[in-house]
């Protein structure tokens, strides 16, 4: 296993010669995307057309299908197939793992006549046209036997529970230093259902070869969908060719595999002929995951010069009865501030809806909803500036573990943050600054966000042009992958830009773990560094052991890689030339990383400062956007122009959670409201004003050899709670019922006499 | 989507004849509505005739006011300089609704006869009267207050109409001029174009089968200030919670019931002096009031008032 020792050297990616590093390059798949010409996966190319699939999907929220009549369906024009659970293939049942180095158990669809959530398929037809597809589907004859389920959650609380396997953690003794506490706040903020309504929704086409199956489907990890479809289907998971080569946005719904891509590869080997089947986007909202609601009582006490000496922060939360998950949204506070006495944890209600899981930052995105508000709350009861407090309960070491931060930028972030987007503008009394109709106030929040390196492993090869290609089963989900790994691998290996190619989302591929927790760029760019010193070491080999190389015979440890050539001081050649003449098939090596054992020793995040300023309207309640600011640190950037577009949409995800996003569920039907985007609203242009974010300069040697971070999650953890503050400021309403709609807005200025 | 036949009518008589021998044939236009209640299988027409490209999509002057074609759309109506010359408050109303996108698609017609945007009119799972006669009312006892009625709903259908354009055409005293099956043609105020839901939501409008609104016809401006202001979850793109039109001293209110509301209360108590807020009160303390509806009472009566106050200090060229 590595150390982190190893990682403090100097290396190609640290000393950045090419200057490649940071870089705003372009994103290299960017003119596939804009010109409509890459090939998302319900638009590959099959080797014959496809016929189509469309997912039937249940009425009630838990119960029984009592009886089922497909027969018109069957009639209906060029239908080819029509399944429920009576007559659906084979599959093995729901959490096989047969073979036990499965990343995923196996996820069978139609699989019986239980209905466990609203929006659950129950029959799928393959028609010739989608529009046939569908037209038959509506014509399926359903009727239950309905059961009361759980799925009101707040009327839940009581069956709350602590998750399985987690304890609170208690330091020191946390409810006498509260009730000893001179200043005080005890207050429960409320994140409710969201979506990730991502724009393209989960889609497959699949197709057979003999026993083996082909899909290319919209899915986060590579490995997990090739794994969950081998194992549903009770065949080698190398009987799986599963592709994921451009994904439309994922942001933690994709990270599993859903009955797209199992009832596309059962009925294309059923009907011997590629099949596709995508969601409609109504389907989405109760057919894949979402953010659980979360509800958190914060609890601070502090003495009167701001040192905080009891905190504690406890959520409250649900999941589906069958699919354990837990919102952690108390665990970012564990690492953020001082104080010695400390309680944090989770309860979690099992309920009948769709399945809770992994969104954005999941944790963090809810969690700093609740504590960086409270601060802000804490900060106008001490008479404090609320960067002050912060400051004042800055930990030398984590609050927790004791461990040393690997390094640790808050503080920065604030001071530098305050002073670009003008802070001292603040009015620190609420409810005093008018422009026209719009009273405006100005809110700030702290971001912090974990910092992770997964196994991983890449291929690189070099051609006898010169080409190197990168392959890795990794993937892209908008983020930028495709274009820092072909920064990285251009920058190890000396050559320009357009040398580099990069291919991924393929199961054939070295894998990767994928894309989530914002552990993309540091794993499989780390995979990616370390195989390009693998192939820099196998070329230096060739070249100094090759008579008829300008190198041949020199010390191996004055090798160099720059613009393209290999070279010993002024004796060098291209990676063209010395590849054509001394291997001519081209060179092929493989590398990998994994965690260091002492990398744990350190308390490793990233971490941020958002700004808000927002105008309210003194008529209606509406709150909109005037200038928002984000400083943040997160390591090396590898490409400020990916780098900054994850932060900044990051943050714009953080208006949407402060003002728009929620879904609630209609008890009597255990079933979402909003279930289109123009219910579900997410920020549209006009929200969005004045939006910019910086970050700082920073390496984290303890990271992983580049010194690198990830950045997708960091952006909208605290953001939403920067908005709040920023409300309360402009009108000295302070809501802890997101998102803060006018109605709820309205509610609060009618409260206070506005 | 279930299977259907289309046709291109010719001339608009062949259009109404089209549509009103085929009890399942329904007018298509800009398609916006239609096509996504097709889709999810709310609207259920077994043959389409696409008006879109007959010749009613001009402005024409008539007698100090405006005839604009049924089949404009609302990017050009909203762009055409008469129009933002004469109803400021027509053209803030038409770029507050949808998307730019939308509005390149959508009619002037279209845009007055879509349906509500009533959540459980949208799930096919729920009971709901407007899409099934007689199924119930998921919306009565539902969670989906802001956007409810809070004027002339009844048991049956708390829903509302969604229109911005015709919250507008309201305030301005425009009518809508149909082409009915027999050939002739009449004209209604846009006001009494929707009615309100009685027992029967799914009847929405008081025009014949097949007939075809081929123009409407905005009188001169009135004298005085024109203001349109919409209530909204977002910036843009969001149907309105509330909206107000002003037009001198006509107001309409958006949203707030099955048909856009003409507010003769409003009305009558600001031609007798009453002060912008008075009038408000004067048509909100007529409201339907219930357990969830106050605050969207409250919000309506400050946003008049605001948009009536707004309406002194603007005026129109
Ligand atoms: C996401 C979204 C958001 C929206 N937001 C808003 C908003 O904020 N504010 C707003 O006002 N609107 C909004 N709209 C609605 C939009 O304005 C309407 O969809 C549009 O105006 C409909 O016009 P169309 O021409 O496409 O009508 P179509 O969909 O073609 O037709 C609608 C109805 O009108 C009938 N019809 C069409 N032409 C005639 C005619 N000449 N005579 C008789 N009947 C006819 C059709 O039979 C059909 O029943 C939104 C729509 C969408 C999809
Ligand atoms: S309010 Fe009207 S449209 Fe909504 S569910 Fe009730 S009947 Fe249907």
């Amino acid at each position: 296993m590595s150390s982190v020792k190893d990682w403090a050297a100097p290396n190609p990616i640290t000393e950045n010669r090419g200057g490649l590093i940071g870089k705003g390059v372009e994103r290299y798949e960017g003119r596939l995307k804009v010109t409509g010409s890459a090939p998302y996966a319900y638009e590959v190319e099959a080797p014959s057309r496809p016929a189509i699939g469309y997912m039937a999907t249940a009425s009630i929220a838990k119960g029984r299908i009592t009886r089922i009549d497909t027969t018109a369906a069957e009639a209906s024009p060029g239908v080819l197939l029509v399944w429920t659970h009576l007559n659906v293939p084979a599959q093995a049942p729901r959490g096989t793992r047969a073979n036990p180095r499965s990343q995923r158990p196996s996820n069978p669809a139609l699989a019986g006549d239980r209905i466990e959530n609203f929006g659950q398929t129950v029959a799928f037809v393959v028609a010739d046209t989608f529009e046939n597809a569908r037209a038959a589907a509506n014509l399926i004859e359903i009727e239950y036997a309905a059961e009361q389920g759980v799925v009101d959650f707040v009327a839940s609380f009581d069956q709350a529970d602590q998750p399985p396997g987690e304890e609170d953690v208690h330091i020191g003794d946390f409810p006498a230093a509260f009730a000893a506490a001179p200043v005080t706040v005890d207050e429960t903020y409320e994140s409710p259902v969201q979506n990730h309504v991502q724009m393209e929704p989960c889609a497959t086409t699949a197709w057979w070869d003999g026993d083996k199956v082909t899909v290319h489907t919209s899915i986060q990890m590579v490995k997990g969908g090739q794994h969950a479809l081998a194992e549903t289907l009770a065949i080698p998971s190398d009987h799986v060719h599963l592709l994921t080569r451009y994904i439309g946005g994922g942001f933690g719904g994709k990270g599993q595999a859903y009955d797209d891509l199992i009832l596309s590869a059962l009925a294309a080997r059923a009907l011997g002929q590629p099949v596709k089947l995508a969601y409609t986007r109504q389907q989405m909202f109760h057919g894949t995951i979402h953010r659980p609601a979360v509800s958190m009582r914060v609890r601070l006490g502090a003495q009167p010069d701001g040192r905080l000496t009891a905190f504690a922060v406890e959520a409250i939360t649900h999941c589906a009865r069958n699919a354990i998950f837990t919102e952690h949204a108390a665990n970012f506070s564990r690492n953020l501030y001082a104080a010695p006495n400390r309680l944090t944890g989770h309860r979690l209600v099992k309920m009948d809806l769709p399945g809770a899981g992994p969104m954005r930052a999941p944790g963090e995105a809810p969690g700093m909803l609740s504590l960086e508000c409270a601060m802000d709350e804490l900060a106008e009861k001490l008479g404090l500036d609320p960067i002050e407090l912060r400051i004042r309960n800055e930990p030398d070491v984590d609050p927790e573990t004791g461990k040393p931060f690997s390094v640790r930028q808050l503080v920065q972030c604030m001071r530098d943050g305050a002073t670009r987007f003008g802070w001292e503008r603040r009015n620190p009394k609420p409810g005093q600054v008018r422009d026209g109709r719009w009273l405006v106030g100005m809110g700030m929040a702290a971001a912090i966000r974990g910092n992770f390196l997964l196994p991983a492993k890449a291929g690189v090869r070099i051609d006898a042009d010169g080409t190197i290609t990168l392959r890795q089963g990794m993937t892209d989900i908008g983020t930028g992958t495709y274009t820092i790994l072909a920064q990285i691998t251009a920058e190890t290996m000396g050559v320009p830009m357009e040398q580099v190619k990069v291919e991924m989302g393929d199961s054939n591929f070295p894998p990767a773990p994928g894309s989530g927790g914002q552990f993309g760029a540091a794993t499989a760019g780390s995979a990616a560094y370390e195989a390009g010193m693998n192939l820099r070491k196998a070329l230096t080999a060739l070249a100094v052991g090759d008579p008829n190389s300008p190198l041949y015979g020199g010390p191996a440890e004055y090798v160099t890689f720059e613009n393209g050539n290999i070279a010993i001081e002024n004796r060098s050649e291209t990676l063209a030339a010395l590849v054509a003449r001394a291997a001519p098939d081209g060179v092929y090596v493989e590398g990998s990383i994994s965690p260091a054992a002492d990398a744990r020793d350190y308390s490793q995040h990233t971490y941020g400062a958002h700004f808000a300023e927002v105008g309210v309207d003194t008529v209606t309640g509406e709150v909109r956007m005037r200038k928002m600011f984000g400083v943040f640190a997160a390591g090396r950037i590898l490409n400020a122009k990916t780098a900054r577009s994850q932060i900044t949409g990051g943050m714009i995800w953080g208006v949407g959670t402060a003002l728009t996003e929620s879904n609630v569920v209609d008890a009597r039907y255990g079933s979402f409201i909003n279930q289109d985007m123009a219910g579900y609203l997410v920020p549209a242009h006009a929200d969005i004003v004045d939006l910019d974010a910086i970050f700082l300069d920073e390496a984290d040697d303890k990271a992983n050899p580049m010194g690198i971070k990830g950045v997708g999650e960091l952006g909208i953890c605290g953001a939403g709670a920067a908005v709040a503050n920023a409300i309360y400021n402009a009108t000295g309403v302070r809501l802890r019922d997101y998102p803060m709609t006018p109605e709820k807005v309205l509610e609060g200025m009618l409260a206070v006499g506005l | 989507m279930r299977p259907f036949t289309y046709e291109r009518a010719p001339d608009a008589l062949s259009a109404v004849k089209a549509v009103a021998e085929n009890p399942g044939a329904k007018f298509l236009a800009g398609g916006t509505n239609l096509l996504d209640l097709m889709k999810l299988d709310i609207e259920r027409p077994t043959h389409l005739v696409d008006v879109g490209r007959l010749p009613f999509a001009g402005v024409e002057e008539v007698n100090g006011g405006l005839r604009i074609g049924g089949a404009m759309v609302n990017s050009k109506l909203a762009a055409h300089p008469r129009v933002r010359e004469l109803y400021p408050v027509l053209v803030r109303a038409l770029v507050s609704g949808a998307s730019g996108q939308l509005r390149n698609k959508a009619t002037t017609a279209g845009n007055l006869l879509q349906r509500t945007r009533c959540a459980y009119f949208y799930d096919t799972t729920k009971p709901c009267n407007k899409r099934q006669p007689g199924s119930g009312c998921s919306a009565l006892e539902g969670v989906h207050g802001a956007h409810d009625a809070i004027f002339g709903a009844s048991k049956a259908c708390i829903a509302t109409h969604p229109s911005d354009m015709a919250v507008a055409l309201t305030a301005l005293g425009a009518s809508v001029e149909t082409l009915t099956p027999t050939g002739a043609s009449r004209t209604l105020a846009v006001q009494d174009l929707h009615r309100l839901p009685g027992e029967t939501p799914h009847v929405e409008t008081d025009l014949a089968p097949g007939e075809l609104i081929t123009a409407v016809l905005v009188p001169p401006p009135p004298e005085g200030g024109q203001v349109y202001r919409k209530v909204r979850g977002r910036a843009s793109y969001a149907h309105g919670i509330a909206s107000v039109a002003v037009a001198g001293g006509r107001v309409a209110l958006g949203a707030v019931a099955h048909k856009p509301w003409r507010a003769a209360h409003i009305e009558d108590a600001l031609s007798s002096g009453a002060s912008p807020a008075e009038a408000a009160e004067a048509e909100l303390s007529k409201a339907d009031r219930n357990d969830h509806n106050a605050l969207k009472i409250t919000l309506v009566g400050r946003l008049a008032a605001a948009a009536i106050e707004e309406s002194k200090t603007r005026r129109v060229a």
